[in-house]
């Protein structure tokens, strides 16, 4: 059992020295790819063990908690690693036709599996003190990947990354040191029961809004969001890509784990704070990505609009809007990286991803231009696709609850969505190229042709198969939200006792 | 002694945020460096300040004999410190690559990754 | 720097730092030390040659990639929390074999931790020449 819980850390950190060995060989890629597959297995069947048991954990060392440092995956943790090691794949296959030799050499791979692990160390920790080093870790080997190559946008948009996410860790280790004065643990389980026990709670409310704002940060929330649109896209979009997907997605999922199992005392104080910050996330959001001409940078600024349709799940606090919260998760992640995808293939074959200069696709490459139809439309939230699934069960929860202002934002801001990607078609993919260059697939070599349109075939059969059939996913995010809004299963499988 | 720790707290804070005011990377890098001994020595006195002996274990015993300090926010600090190190430090060649690069540490005129340019068109 | 002093005395302050380095290492178990300490003990003599003599001499003494050091210890610190996977018990407990142990006697303790400890002392060696290798190479 407990193998299993550490599979999915261990392979990736020794894939990495592995693939770092090898930086000089071509072995080296494919030791990563290797790898990245052994994750994916390691992760189903873990998956598997918690559709079993519920929860699963296992203490390090052998050491019982609260003491000692645990794992532990329910629904949410599981699902998040295996859709961790899904774009890790398609982002190393990607990779395969995306980065040059050049990087391969300053140990490109290496960063990449350091990454994953961290991810999935920071999905699957039941300590606080050890969530805040994988996020450490994460953002290590965050900032050597935005930065590897070292051309000037990525220095410029590494800085900001940079000064701004270290801020917010330090905000994330006072909290941590604040909390384990009021608690004396920082065992998250054992916090569930100790925070009830505290007899300050407005010294407790002042450190949950620390953890607001340092996750906020992470998640790139209103109005801390601004070291994402500065940085995202100056990388390569492999690198684009997976931080996309993942790297915010790890402060929302946080903020998720932190806001349910830990700081549930004042909900009509905290979540109100994240009700309105999801909503002015998702229209600056949204209105920022209207107003920029660039694929990667547009779709930056989406990322952020749709981090505030996820906080808007946690903050509504109902078993629906858990529900939309853990199945737009999930959703984004594959979709989002989907589209940076897209736009990597674009930049590759016309030459850019400044819209004012590259068009023609859908001319040249009408299977590229379907391929961005499908995680387009699912973004903004048109059926039979995931996306509208998500956006419907986030939608209904808000009008349960009455709040008409709220769910019309959060429609209106769906409808700006199709504006901007109908930007991006009626630029790129409609008109002809300026230059008059014919941006054909077929001029890319077969090989680099399958590394690169691989991932995106994958995932966006992934999006359709969520979107017709979303049963299971629903059932499946419905056990999830059952899970984070009654802890009693997480509490009782990490400290062995009945609370 | 907790008062003088929570002062000392308080004034590396308000010189943290002081400096990341400013433009200059370098001095917001500065202000960083005193923000995270901050946290570091807030950890510290969240452990609560105890008197006693390091908490080692004698041989042949089980548990430590008398009054030991808390362990743990020691280890936390630790590390925090090491984490912090390697962070600053990595900012540290950043910034110092940046500089080489755009010519600049002034927050304001790094607009290659955003160009105004492209913001004017439209 | 250009000292006639420094540069002797270094001669012999590296070898004791490195030497003191891993004595911290090995008495880390019991008493304070440790790979950590270890570790930044033995980089701060490399650190002290660069300043003595240029980054490339410490380099070409250094002899291996100190990045190549460092991902080595990470793998030495997670091979030795799998040392516990033999015995079935759960990730990074600790395994110990004590060598000519008699009775009241416990001979020469071995144990993964130290192995562990070896790891974080190349991780973190590696890992802080890196880094000043990276300052001190751009100047």
């Amino acid at each position: 059992m407990s193998w299993l819980l550490v599979n999915p850390i261990l392979i990736p950190l020794l894939t990495a020295v592995l693939a770092y060995m090898f930086r000089f060989n071509p072995a080296g890629r494919w030791i990563s790819v290797a790898g990245t597959v052994a994750l994916l297995l390691a992760s189903v069947l873990m998956m598997a063990e918690v559709l079993e048991h519920g929860v699963i954990a296992a203490q390090m060392s052998n050491w019982q908690a609260p003491f000692g440092i645990t794992l532990v995956a329910d629904y949410l943790g599981a699902v998040m690693v295996v859709i961790t090691a899904i774009t890790g794949l398609a982002t190393v296959i990607y990779s395969l036709a995306e980065i040059p030799e050049r990087l391969e050499r300053l140990g490109f791979h290496a960063l990449l599996q350091v990454l994953m692990a961290a991810v999935c160390g920071a999905f699957l920790t039941g300590d606080l003190f050890n969530l805040y080093v994988w996020f450490e870790v994460m953002l290590i080997s965050s900032f050597g990947l935005l930065v590897l190559g070292g051309s000037k946008e990525q220095l410029d948009g590494g800085i900001k990354y940079v000064t701004l996410n270290l801020v917010s860790t330090i905000m994330f280790l006072s909290g941590i040191g604040l909390l384990y004065g009021v608690t004396g643990t920082l065992n998250m389980a054992d916090l569930h029961l100790a925070v009830r026990e505290v007899e300050n709670q407005g010294l407790l409310t002042t450190i949950a809004v620390m953890f607001l704002v340092a996750f906020g940060v992470k998640a790139a929330l209103f109005p801390l969001f601004f070291w994402l649109p500065a940085s995202y896209h100056t990388p390569p979009v492999a690198v684009s890509a997976i931080f996309a997907g993942l790297l915010t997605k790890v402060g929302v999922y946080a903020m998720i784990r932190t806001f349910t199992l830990i700081f549930d005392h004042d909900v009509g104080y905290t979540h109100q704070i994240m009700l309105w910050l999801a909503v002015l996330t998702m229209v600056t959001g949204v209105l920022g990505a209207a107003a920029m001409n660039d694929f990667r940078r547009i779709l930056s600024f989406h990322i952020i609009s749709q981090i505030g349709y996820m906080i808007l799940g946690l903050a509504l606090f109902t078993p629906l809007g858990l529900v939309g919260a853990v199945f737009y998760l999930v959703h984004h992640i594959i979709v989002k990286a989907n589209l940076f995808f897209v736009a990597g293939v674009a930049k590759r074959i016309a030459g850019s991803t400044d819209l004012a200069r590259i068009g023609g696709l859908y001319a040249h490459a009408p299977l590229l231009a379907f391929l961005f139809l499908i995680p387009a439309f699912s973004l903004a939230g048109f059926p039979p696709l995931s996306g509208f699934w998500a956006k419907y069960v986030l939608v209904k929860a808000a009008l349960d609850l009455q709040m008409w202002f709220v769910a019309g934002v959060s429609l209106a801001v769906g409808l700006l969505t199709i504006y901007s990607m109908t930007k991006i078609w009626g630029a790129a993919f409609w008109p002809a190229h300026p230059e008059g260059k014919r941006p054909r697939l077929g001029d890319v070599p077969v090989g680099e042709r399958l590394a690169l349109m691989l991932p995106i075939i994958g995932l966006a059969l992934l999006t359709c198969i969520i979107g017709l059939f979303p049963e299971p996913f629903v059932q499946f995010a419905e056990t999830s939200a059952a899970q984070l809004l009654d802890s009693t299963d997480y509490v009782t499988t990490v400290l062995g006792v009945q609370p | 002694m907790e008062l003088l720790l929570a002062l000392t707290i308080g004034i590396l804070v308000a010189c943290a945020v002081y400096l990341m005011l400013d433009r200059n990377v370098i001095r917001f890098l500065f202000g960083l460096i005193l923000l995270s001994n901050a946290a570091n020595l807030l950890i510290f006195l969240s452990g609560r300040l105890t008197a006693g002996a390091p908490p080692l274990i004698d041989e042949g015993l089980y548990a430590p004999t008398g009054v030991v300090a808390n362990a743990l926010p020691q280890a936390l600090v630790l590390t925090a410190i090491v984490i912090g190190f390697g962070l600053l430090a990595f900012t540290l060649a950043l910034v110092y690559r940046t500089y080489r690069s755009l010519g600049t540490v002034n927050s304001d005129e790094m607009r290659v990754a955003e160009p105004v340019a492209q913001e004017a068109r439209r | 720097m250009n000292s006639l002093i420094l540069t002797t005395a270094t001669r012999l302050l590296v070898a004791l730092l490195l030497v003191f380095s891993i004595y911290a290492l090995l008495r880390g178990h019991n008493l304070p030390g440790g790979g950590f300490i270890g570790g930044l003990i033995g980089a701060t003599g490399f650190i002290l040659y660069i300043v003595a003599t240029s980054a490339a001499e410490a380099r070409a003494a250094l002899r291996v990639d100190p990045a190549s050091v460092a991902m080595v210890g990470v793998g030495v610190a997670a091979l030795a929390g799998l040392m516990s996977a033999f015995v079935g018990q759960p990730f990074m407990t600790g395994q110990w074999l004590f060598l000519f142990a008699e009775p009241g006697e416990k001979g020469l303790p071995l144990s993964s931790v130290l192995v562990f400890d070896i790891g974080v002392y190349l991780a973190v060696f590696g890992g802080i020449l890196t880094l000043v290798f990276a300052l001190e190479e751009e100047i």
